[in-house]
């Protein structure tokens, strides 16, 4: 892998962003299926029919998307960071990964959530206020999100320095923004990983808004250029691709497996959504450019292919629909159901031996709750 | 039973935990080839190897942050940062990553970090190498806090800290590395961990403290004792959480305690101690409990260190104010 400013590849409609330019690409947005010198064969067993899983993976998560933006809405999410745009970057990401790699990613990777086996209903409690984690790390092979930015990218290199202590030919993959390349933690993961060949790839969705700030602001090169002074291959694929996402990331994944080390993904995409339920990005964003990069949405370039090639009938556009709607009631059923937590499991969790400092205050608490007569 | 220093002891402590458990690791600084800046790793990675034993690159938050990740793997990592005043970068990944993570996880995540790091002055060195960091630690949930203060508690507190499923702050005051002391390796005491002990029994006051300042007190109470005051002598050795069965057990008998720290005496662990001990001892106390600590001010450089850092002198000054005597302490308003 070797990061270059070529000669653009992508062809077709106008990229809006200099960013895109040399970027991996083989689904045009116009829907046309390339090859690619380094990274087709990563993909050519990808047949219609597994397009198809790709195209219903991303469709189910924008629906999960909407359906918790509208949950947040009604007042039945206190928060919601929406991954709108992002479902190519991250399903294709995702679903290059083996079940015993493991994922450590920020609050948005709702899309690789769903793809390591975490149902729609463990989504949402932690954005209902009601828990402090959704799942249990282990069973599905993805950390609970971490909302520090980039601290996270510390966190999946050390995991790969135990699976190459292990002997496993699993690999770690850190899912991190634009934002967090700026942090010192980045930084010191990319030291680390280049300096101990570690199996990990740094996932990074260039998705050229950290909040109100610009990835401008972040970088005065582009994101994939800067691994290379780390010592880390990098690559830059367009983000709202699927199958070069795909592409590139069982690249860097076979050459974690095989000894070679980190690399560095740039996935260059766009998030269309507010940074969470409570920004605007009205604010601060010009439509204008919303609109260049709707033209270039993830989702739409899959189904123009899978139509053109009479794979997408009515039929299954509406299977796939009835999915995600299945899917989506299914999470809101399970989000209105959940109860408030019992207020003493406040003291649970905090410590794995015994602590009588906290049994203290646990106690006290209990006997303050118990002086009122119906408050337990 | 053999003769050790507090250094040598701690070494022997890390080879018998690398050797009882193929998970621990150790990570940092020149902790490899040099065997670390006070040589606490000193043959460890040539017996070992670099993989159980990593040097690491300069970056504390770099360390703290792959044992994370170390942990979530099932690894026991044993942190070495070099200086206390070296601890600050890696500051965010151990409140906000290990310190949590637990209760974060709701319980499917523990990470056994063990960080040790040389703490406290007394040693004539430079600015960012004698600083006592606890209360940062100790305010926060979900670590604990131990500062050792001799041979035989740094090998078995070492051990138990290694050992435990909690993330633990492992403070070593670097004055007393060369402290000497019989060292029984048979692991045949009681786990330490989370007790105070009483060091020397006494009818008067109370002086409670720990690490570098445990031999201060000692000898505070021997010249004490010249002039017909006894004091009882209390090692802490648990900052977080602190064994206030012990603490409040003494206070109840002596009625008069002086708490001493190195660190800055406003919000520092002093004050919890006189919080938790006016709470618990309220009818016993005969005076408000009294603090003798470093000064509200950044580390001094060397020259002035002495005036800084509590010494026997000012120790007894404060059990004078504790024993309603003339002091400095007096006029205060």
């Amino acid at each position: 892998m070797s990061h270059t400013v070529a000669a653009p590849r992508a062809a077709g409609t106008p990229d809006p962003d200099p960013a895109l330019r040399g970027a991996v690409r083989i689904l045009t947005p116009d829907g046309e299926r390339r090859d690619d010198a380094e990274y087709g064969g990563q993909v050519a067993d990808v047949d219609d029919e597994a397009l198809l899983a790709l195209y219903d993976d991303m469709v189910v998560v924008r629906r999960i998307d909407t359906e918790a933006t509208n949950l947040q809405r009604q007042g039945e999410l206190a928060l919601w960071p929406p991954l709108l745009g992002q479902e190519a970057a991250q399903i294709g990401s995702a679903r290059a990964l083996r079940t015993d790699d493991f994922a450590f990613t920020s609050y948005r990777e709702n899309g690789v959530a769903y793809c390591r086996g975490v149902t729609p209903a463990e989504l949402v409690p932690v954005w209902r206020g009601v828990t402090a984690s959704g799942w249990d790390p282990y069973r599905v092979g993805m950390a609970t999100p971490q909302v520090i930015i980039a601290a996270q990218t510390l966190h999946a290199t050390g995991y790969a320095l135990g699976l190459q202590h292990d002997g496993s030919d699993a690999v770690a993959i850190a899912y991190f923004g634009d934002g967090a390349t700026s942090e010192g933690d980045a930084s010191e993961a990319l030291v680390f990983a280049a300096t101990y060949t570690a199996p990990v790839v740094f996932f990074c969705q260039n998705n050229h808004w950290a909040i109100s700030e610009p990835v401008s602001l972040q970088s005065g090169s582009s994101l994939a250029g800067r691994a290379a002074g780390f010592g880390v291959p990098s690559v830059t694929v367009d983000g709202n691709d699927v199958l070069a996402v795909l592409a590139v990331t069982r690249a860097a994944l076979a050459r974690a497996r095989a000894g070679g080390g980190p690399s560095f993904i740039e996935a260059v995409t766009y998030r269309m959504g507010p940074h969470t339920t409570a920004d605007d990005p009205t604010r601060y964003r010009d439509p204008a450019e919303l609109e260049a990069w709707r033209r270039l949405d993830p989702i739409d370039r899959v189904a123009a292919h899978l139509t053109a090639r009479g794979v997408l009938t009515d039929e299954r556009r509406a299977a796939v629909t009835a999915h995600a709607d299945e899917v989506a009631h299914a999470m809101r059923a399970a989000c209105t159901a959940l109860p408030d937590p019992d207020p003493m499991s406040l003291f649970e969790h905090v410590y794995a031996t015994a602590h009588p400092e906290l049994d203290r205050q646990k106690a006290r608490y209990a006997r303050y709750l118990d002086s009122f007569e119906d408050a337990r | 039973m053999s003769t050790m220093t507090m250094g040598g002891a701690l070494n022997a402590g890390l080879r018998a935990a690398l050797t009882a458990d193929p998970k621990v690791v150790l990570m940092g600084e020149d902790i490899g080839r040099l065997g670390g800046v006070y040589r606490i790793t000193d043959g460890l990675q040539r017996e070992f190897g670099p993989r159980r034993v990593m040097d690491t690159p300069l970056a504390e938050s770099g360390i703290l942050g792959t044992a994370v990740g170390l942990a979530y793997r099932g690894y026991r990592p044993v942190c070495e940062i070099q200086f206390d005043g070296f601890v600050y970068p890696a500051f965010d990944q151990i409140v906000s990553q290990v310190a949590r993570m637990r209760a974060r996880t709701n319980g499917a995540v523990s990470l056994p970090i063990t960080i040790r790091i040389p703490v406290g002055g007394g040693i004539g060195s430079a600015e960012h190498h004698s600083d006592s960091p606890e209360a940062y630690f100790a305010h926060t949930p979900g670590l604990r806090v131990v500062s050792v203060a001799d041979p035989q508690d740094a090998y078995d507190l070492l051990q138990d800290a290694i050992a435990c499923d909690d993330p633990v702050l492992f403070f070593e005051p670097k004055r007393r590395y060369h402290l000497k002391g019989e060292v029984d390796t048979g692991r045949s005491r009681p786990a330490a961990l989370g007790t105070a002990r009483v060091l020397r029994q006494g009818t008067d006051a109370t002086v409670v403290t720990f690490g570098g300042l445990v031999q201060v007190a000692l000898a505070a109470a021997d010249a004490a004792a010249d002039e017909g005051v006894s004091l009882e002598v209390i090692d802490l050795r648990s900052l977080s959480p602190i064994d206030w069965v012990t603490v409040a057990a003494s206070v109840r008998r002596t009625g008069r305690v002086v708490v001493t720290h190195e660190a800055p005496e406003s919000v520092g662990l002093g004050a919890e101690l006189a919080a938790g001990i006016t709470e618990r001892c309220f009818s016993y106390l005969e005076h408000a409990p009294v603090r003798v600590t470093g000064f509200d001010i950044p580390y001094p450089p060397s020259k002035l260190e002495k005036h800084h850092l509590p010494d026997l002198d000012r120790l007894l000054d404060g059990v004078d104010a504790a024993l309603g005597r003339p002091s400095s302490f007096e006029d205060e308003s």
